[in-house]
């Protein structure tokens, strides 16, 4: 079958360029600017799916964003993509497109016995059962999954690159109809930096679907190319198609998303597939046009009814013939265009099927007077057909116009074209919390004041009239322009001439009665894609779900992908009728972002794998690389975890480094702990105020360990900070925690302390840290320096001094985290590399061993050193973790205050002690819980649990550190750890220094 | 994605910016002399305020300082920014409940 | 009178075209006077109206909404249910509430779709492993149904997730909670709704609260759009607008109010099975029955009562989504939202007498406020009626904040507030 629906001539298409392409396995041919759902209707294609609930045939029933029906899958994994608009859809050579929602077959559809007995199951019908018995909830829900859902995701990783991008503008206009257009031309021509974005890759809007329209008496999309070519000359103006601004934010915010390559063939390497442009306007055009709503009558959703507007673009847009023999319904004067065109088009126009009294209106007496069949006052309240329409019955009105008493009489048609009257598109406007009102004569809802700066022109500002959109886009971007700081230039230009006609009159009929009470046989679908329907909107309304936010949760009307673009004014009206209240009583639902489906990938950009979050890696990475070295995540640092060699685990590798460092010597590069330089006459008064401890009196050269807290008086961070001047410090901090340190010091001094003279700098990066430690560390430090005296005596255990190592200026600090004599050398970045490796080099004679944070942990816990984030969780302070040594009863200091609450003092609060299990073999699971009595069952009282356990090979058994409700009481006392795997090990509680508690091995 | 004109740098986007909360509120000079509740008052207790809002930022992707605005926390219309120490604004009266 | 719900009566009415089936609730106008005014009809507030007069025999109840019900976050959650809290005071009370999850449908008699498909909690690094191991061994200990799994195990359980061995938030383990799992959140309230009315509850719509009339001490009324309705005790339960109402009624909180969001996808077929959060990377996933993505984000960071997200969260959460499953960065979000949530400074809420006699406060849920609406409802109903806490909320009382009793849920929140 060869387009045998293809007009001969005419329309914006390419028809040099013959593309060949798929649907359900039929191979089909289109031409160059097709949309799938076009080349589908050149080929006689109207069923391409099934509806959501009742697995109804369904055809294409618009053709833009609108579309409810024409649903399919793209392509094949990993390049599938799930519930794409036929109508949006470009056509290109090779594509392959799918129905959806069907099984095994389009055709044959195992789904469609939903439709046989949909009686049952009206709206909320899964409220009121499916609770016996309840075992079987979880078993009736999959079978409901199943039945719902409609295409199918991607199941493998999608290879696909997309992008961002930030942009700024004076005026941003979004739609390139005719009002838009005219608002973009006024606001360059003033010399704004105008961006223009039209979702579609041609310019022009409605004008692409009509024959007729002229502008200053040329053809009107004459007018839209040169406009178009204007535009695209001037340097300030980007025009962005193929472009849909889905979101307006605060504070002119917008976001758009571009897509990039789906239209085209062969994809560029370089480019991404969707684009994300985060907007920044001065000022805003809204041009987005008008929705038209379909009718809502008895049997309303055959493939082969369609929009009238749509049937109108098919026509004139892509010369394709949507049928053969044609009715028109419609309640006001849009559809007669429609159908005189498609009379033009060879279409036989069975019959004009008109809710209105009388036919009065420029096209319906233009249609008149063209003999077209028309039928005033009438309905059609039947329709038939399975997977094609094939008759109508249209029938007189009652003169009360509610109902309608006869059956009527049968018109055969291949074709139904539907026009309900047309709806601004408000959804950007409503987004930026602009006021909306209804307007009774138009019968639709139009924009009232603007929140942002935004203007609405053309249909979406309710003027439907080609004169009126091009005027109000005029006028919308001289005053958007001028509102940006730009005047117009030059003699205003007047508006060009062109007809100015818009849809009415009309006659709104909510619901169109049928011979048949509503319900009761038939349906009368407001929305297609959800399948709800006139009956369900009053079922709801009688079991008292009468917010309009209620009929749709409960009925899920406008809850499609279409986010009810073609229904939800529809659904208003009848719920407005129904319970006897005026429109703008029963309100709009919110209008929620995206204003069109957008992908997930744009989102992610570029920052994906890797370049998701930023990793942080120290100078001397690349070497515990080598070393083979695991690593571990430490907030976005990546630190050398444990340096296996050949045939060691885990355990081995960590006893080996634990054994050596205490044995002879051991290097680990510390290069991610915080460091912040503090300089000022008032700094010695900060580190007083932020450290539970005082500072005034340490010497210069000397350093001291620190513990902060936040005002609750929790555990925040601690570290060793040094006195380097009278009035310069030098803070560390944890890894986690150096940026939020420094904005806590910044906070106070810049908002509680301004008076001080203080200055902090996070200096973390700047340089390399490499812990030396153990029996040897001084003899191999004296190896790499001559000009720091190193004996205990000059050089201090808590002390800091400046000189120069391997050849390298440093600043070595003495102080230790595994309870060895330790030194941390401090060189520039850029040397840490060279530093590291002398210092390993030199240190071979003494084995050397480059240890991991794991086996930090152990030596640090073998101390009974804590780990702020491992011992503490926000939940502790110093009194619990036994420092009470470290917190200053004479000044104050942030959080001491809450130190003495009531609560805080408790002697049952979780304190921090070891652990040794009965079996010394036995480790613990961190984690684990501490209880006294062991119960048969769960619930058992609980006293804490295992924040640190190790093997120590020191130690020579397992050790522990918890924090224990009253533990400091508990010391000796025997408790168990209940695990997971239902082992019970018997531990004693003890205190928690398992090594050398006197320290002398630190200050040797 | 809020435009908050920094005082120092001008107006960036509102990712550059860390919140602060609500403004104006002193830490106690001696806080071993309030009560619980007093200094659970000065720690916890904030309005919350629906309407027009005294609050701190900090410009912590930019110049790192400290500054206030006046923001409406219903419709997020910045009514104004000041520095660290300056009289507050006068900001119109919001009444929503 | 209420119906009955199940197969037979909907076959019944479907032979008379389901145009007789009653009102599930009734629209009253407000009595002059009430024993209990519940404010805020959201499910927390409609379970507490529905608890007090089926535990407590209190009938003489009002629910004063100033909406629709269920608008607030009721309507507005990802619908996640489970109870694997760290602390004890915690547990007991989410594990209270999904014992009564369990049951609600057959108690209800509505069907809120309680479907116990299992919660994943993800580990990427060390700490998160640690962290989860501690949580995983407090729950068993406090009878809380929950598992530790390996990596391993999480792709037994979670086929499509990508554990990403080498990427950068790999998947390392996850806690598991197989009672867990998602609900129909508007179901909840109209459940509770139809329930609570059918006991006599008066359930009043589009009326606002707008002031409080206390003498010496003691609530006497509340003012409303209505008019103003004596009570003699008086529940604010207005998750959103906390602090606005005891601003009110003159006193503070310590809760921050900041904007939530959430977004689903387009429908598909069943894809994921279970509920997966990320703590790490502010992400949690689960599939609606109706086949869409539903996916959690994280808050603001300022205060805001707009009810709506900004784009930067957004593309941390997308972000972090695409991450765990590249296979879903081809898909589309459908639609947007976002809610207000109260936020406490530990991550736990407040139930709590208040210092104004007979005025009750619940608030401060954060993101936990849907998985514990009918525990919420119910020791609230008990407080509210005995005047005194519940045990499973005196650790809840807004008192902690004075004595340093917090209870830091900041672990088991699903974001960080």
């Amino acid at each position: 079958m060869a387009q045998t629906f293809r007009l001969p001539e005419g329309g914006q298409i390419d028809r040099a360029q013959s593309l060949g392409f798929s649907f359900d396995g039929g191979r089909y041919r289109g031409y160059g600017g097709d949309s799938l759902a076009s080349a589908l209707l050149a080929n006689g294609i109207h069923f391409v799916g099934r509806s959501f609930k009742y697995h109804r045939p369904r055809g294409i029933f618009a053709a833009g964003f609108e579309e409810p029906n024409a649903l399919v899958q793209l392509g094949e994994d990993p390049r599938t993509d799930p519930n794409q608009l036929a109508t949006l859809v470009e056509l290109v050579e090779g594509l392959a497109a799918r129905s959806q929602n069907r099984w095994p077959s389009l055709d044959y559809d195992i789904g469609a016995l939903n439709n046989l007995a949909s009686r049952a199951f009206p709206s909320g019908f899964y409220y009121k059962t499916f609770m016996w018995p309840a075992t079987m909830w979880m078993k009736y829900e999959h079978f409901i999954r199943h039945a719902a859902g409609m295409g199918q995701s991607p199941r493998e990783r999608d290879p696909d690159r997309y992008d961002k991008t930030q942009a700024h503008c004076d005026v941003l206009v979004v739609g390139a109809g005719p009002a838009g257009l005219a608002a973009a031309l006024a606001a360059a021509r003033s010399g704004a930096r105008v961006v223009l974005a039209e979702q579609d890759h041609l310019l022009g809007g409605a004008l692409l679907g009509e024959a007729e329209a002229t502008i200053g008496g040329a053809p009107a999309l004459d007018w839209a190319r040169a406009a178009e070519a204007e535009l695209r000359s001037l340097p300030e103006v980007r025009v962005l198609g193929r472009t849909t601004v889905y979101g307006y934010f605060d504070h002119n915010f917008l976001t758009l998303i571009e897509k990039v390559t789906d239209h085209l063939n062969r994809k560029p390497e370089h480019l991404p597939r969707h684009r994300l442009w985060k907007l920044r306007a001065k000022q805003v055009v809204l041009a987005t046009g008008s929705i038209e709503r379909p009718l809502v009558f008895r049997d309303n959703d055959r493939p082969g009814i369609m929009l009238a507007g749509a049937c109108r673009t098919y026509v004139n847009r892509y010369a394709v013939k949507p049928g053969t023999t044609a009715v028109v319904f419609t309640n006001n004067d849009s559809a007669y265009g429609a159908a005189l065109d498609m009379q033009a088009a060879g279409i036989e126009i069975a019959a004009i099927v008109d809710l209105r009294r009388e036919v009065i209106g420029p096209m319906s007496e233009a249609a008149e007077a063209a003999g077209l069949p028309i039928l005033a006052d009438h309905a059609i309240v039947a329709t038939e057909g399975g997977r094609r329409i094939k008759r109508v019955r249209a029938a007189p009105m009652d003169p009360s116009g509610g109902q309608v008493y006869v059956s009527g009489e049968p018109i055969d048609c291949d074709l139904l074209a539907v026009s309900g009257g047309w709806s601004p598109t408000l959804h950007l406007h409503s987004q930026a919390k602009g006021e909306i009102a209804w307007n009774e004569e138009l019968g639709c809802f139009v924009p009232g004041e603007a929140r942002q700066a935004a203007h609405s022109a053309g249909a979406c500002n309710a003027a439907f009239g080609l004169a009126s959109c091009l005027a109000e886009g005029a006028t919308a971007g001289q005053k958007a322009a001028a509102a940006a700081g730009f005047k117009a230039k030059g003699r205003k230009k007047a508006a060009p001439k062109a007809a100015d006609h818009g849809f009415l009159p009309a006659r709104w009929l909510w619901l169109v009665p049928s011979d048949t009470p509503l319900g009761h046989g038939g349906k009368h679908f407001h929305e297609l894609q959800n399948d709800v329907t006139a009956a369900d909107l009053q079922l709801a309304l009688r079991e008292g779900y009468r917010s309009i936010e209620h009929v749709k949760r409960y009925t899920t009307t406008g809850m499609g992908t279409d986010q009810g673009k073609t229904s939800n004014v529809n659904a208003i009206g009848i719920v407005a009728e129904a319970t006897g209240r005026a429109v703008p009583e029963v309100g709009v639902t919110t209008f929620r972002p995206p204003f069109t489906p957008v992908t997930f990938g744009v989102f992610a950009g570029r920052d994906v794998d890797e370049l998701l979050d930023p990793v942080r890696r120290t100078p001397m990475h690349g070497w515990h690389q080598q070393a083979g070295a695991l690593f571990e995540d430490v907030g976005q640092w990546r630190r050398a975890w444990y340096y296996p060699r050949a045939g060691e685990d885990m355990h081995a590798a960590v006893t080996r480094e634990v054994r050596e460092v205490r044995r002879s010597l051991g290097i680990m590069d510390a290069s991610t702990l915080g460091k912040i330089d503090i300089q000022g006459s008032d700094a010695s008064e900060l580190l007083n105020r932020i450290y539970t401890n005082a500072w005034k009196k340490l010497e210069v050269g000397r350093c001291r360990y620190g513990l902060m807290l936040g005002e609750d008086g929790m555990v925040m961070d601690d570290g060793v900070t040094a006195r380097l001047g009278e009035n310069h410090y030098l803070m560390t901090t944890t890894t986690g925690n150096a940026a939020p340190v420094l904005a806590h010091l910044e906070e106070y001094i810049q908002t509680e302390w301004p008076e001080f003279d203080v200055y902090c700098t996070s200096v973390t990066e700047q340089f390399a840290t490499i812990s030396i430690a153990g029996p040897n560390a001084r003899r191999l430090l004296a190896e790499l320096t001559s000009d720091i005296e190193l004996s205990p005596n000059d050089f201090p255990h808590m002390a800091v001094r400046d000189g120069t190592v391997a050849g390298v200026p440093a600043r070595v600090f003495r102080v230790s985290f595994t309870g060895e004599a330790a030194y941390e050398i401090n060189v520039p970045s850029s040397f840490g590399l060279a530093v590291w490796q002398a210092t390993m080099t030199a240190g071979e004679k003494y084995g050397i061993t480059p240890y991991g944070t794991e086996a930090m942990h152990v030596l640090r816990a073998e101390k009974g050193f804590i780990i702020v984030g491992q011992e503490t969780d926000g939940s502790i302070n110093p009194i619990d973790l036994g420092m009470d040594w470290i917190v200053s009863k004479k000044k104050d200091f942030v959080g001491k205050r809450s130190l003495t609450r009531s609560d805080m003092a408790k002697p049952d609060r979780k304190q921090l002690v070891g652990i040794l299990t009965d079996d010394p073999a036995v480790v613990l699971p961190e984690g684990a819980h501490l209880v006294e009595r062991v119960e048969p069952q769960p619930p058992m009282a609980m006293l804490g649990h295992v924040s640190s356990s190790y093997y120590s090979p020191n130690v020579g058994r397992s050790i522990a550190l918890a924090l224990v409700k009253g533990g400091l009481a508990k010391k000796g006392q025997k408790l168990t750890a209940p695990l997971l795997d239902g082992r019970k090990i018997g531990c004693t509680v003890v205190d928690p220094v398992f090594f050398d508690p006197e320290g002398d091995r630190l200050r040797g | 994605m809020l435009l908050i004109p920094c005082p120092y740098c001008g107006e960036r986007d509102e990712t550059e910016f860390s919140y602060g909360g609500e403004a104006h509120i002193e830490r106690p000079k001696e806080p071993d002399k309030l009560s619980d509740a007093e200094w659970a008052d000065y720690v916890f207790m904030r309005p919350n305020s629906k309407g027009v809002l005294l609050e701190r930022w900090v410009h912590s992707h930019g110049c790192r300082r400290w500054f206030n605005v006046a923001r409406d926390t219903l419709t997020y219309k910045i009514h104004a920014v000041y520095k660290m120490g300056e009289k507050r604004p006068r900001v119109p009266k919001t009444d929503y409940v | 009178m209420t119906a009955r719900y199940s197969i037979f009566s909907l076959l019944r009415n479907a032979l008379s075209y389901h145009e007789n089936w009653p009102a599930a609730w009734r629209s009253p106008e407000p009595k002059a006077s009430y024993d209990v005014v519940i404010v805020g009809g959201g499910g927390h507030g409609l379970a507490t109206a529905y608890y007090l007069a089926k535990e407590h025999k209190i009938t003489n109840v009002a629910v004063l909404e100033r909406g629709w019900l269920g608008g607030g976050n009721t309507g507005r959650n990802t619908t996640i249910v489970r109870s694997n809290y760290l602390w004890d005071e915690s547990a007991a009370l989410y594990e209270h509430a999904l014992k009564l999850w369990e049951t609600m449908s057959q108690e209800l008699n509505y069907n809120v779709m309680f479907s116990q498909r299992g919660v994943l909690n993800l580990a990427h690094n060390q700490h998160d492993l640690r962290e989860l191991s501690r949580r995983v061994n407090a729950n068993r200990l406090n009878d809380v149904d929950s598992e530790l799994l390996d990596a391993r195990q999480v792709k037994e359980f979670c086929p499509i997730i990508d554990l990403r061995a080498n990427g950068r938030y790999p998947v390392l383990g996850a806690t598991l909670q197989r009672r867990g799992g998602t609900a129909r959140h508007d179901a909840v309230a109209w459940g509770y709704a139809r329930a609570a009315d059918a006991l006599g509850v008066d359930i009043i719509q589009e009326c606002p609260v707008t002031g409080f009339r206390i003498s010496n001490g003691r609530i006497q009324a509340v003012e409303t759009g209505k008019g103003a309705i004596e009570a003699k005790k008086v529940a604010l339960c207005v998750a959103g607008h906390t602090s606005v109402l005891a601003e009110l009624a003159g006193f503070r909180l310590p809760i921050h109010s900041v904007p939530l969001q959430a977004l689903v996808s387009e429908p598909v077929k069943p894809v994921i099975d279970c509920v997966v959060m990320s703590n790490a990377i502010h992400a949690y996933v689960s599939q609606s029955d109706k086949g869409e993505l539903v996916i959690g984000a994280g808050t603001d960071k300022f205060i805001g009562y707009g009810q709506r997200g900004s784009l930067p969260v957004t593309e941390e959460t997308l972000g972090a989504v695409c991450e765990l499953f590249p296979m879903f960065r081809r898909m589309r979000m459908m639609r947007q939202w976002g809610g207000t949530v109260d936020t406490c400074p530990d991550a736990s809420p407040i139930v709590s007498k208040t210092p104004v006699e007979g005025l009750y406060v619940n608030g401060g849920w954060g993101t936990g406020g849907f998985k514990s609406t009918p525990g919420s409802g119910w020791v609230y109903a008990h407080t509210i009626a005995e005047d005194r806490p519940h045990p499973l909320n005196e650790a809840f009382d807004m008192n902690r904040f004075v004595t340093g009793y917090l209870i830091d849920e900041h672990g088991a929140a699903a974001v960080a507030h």
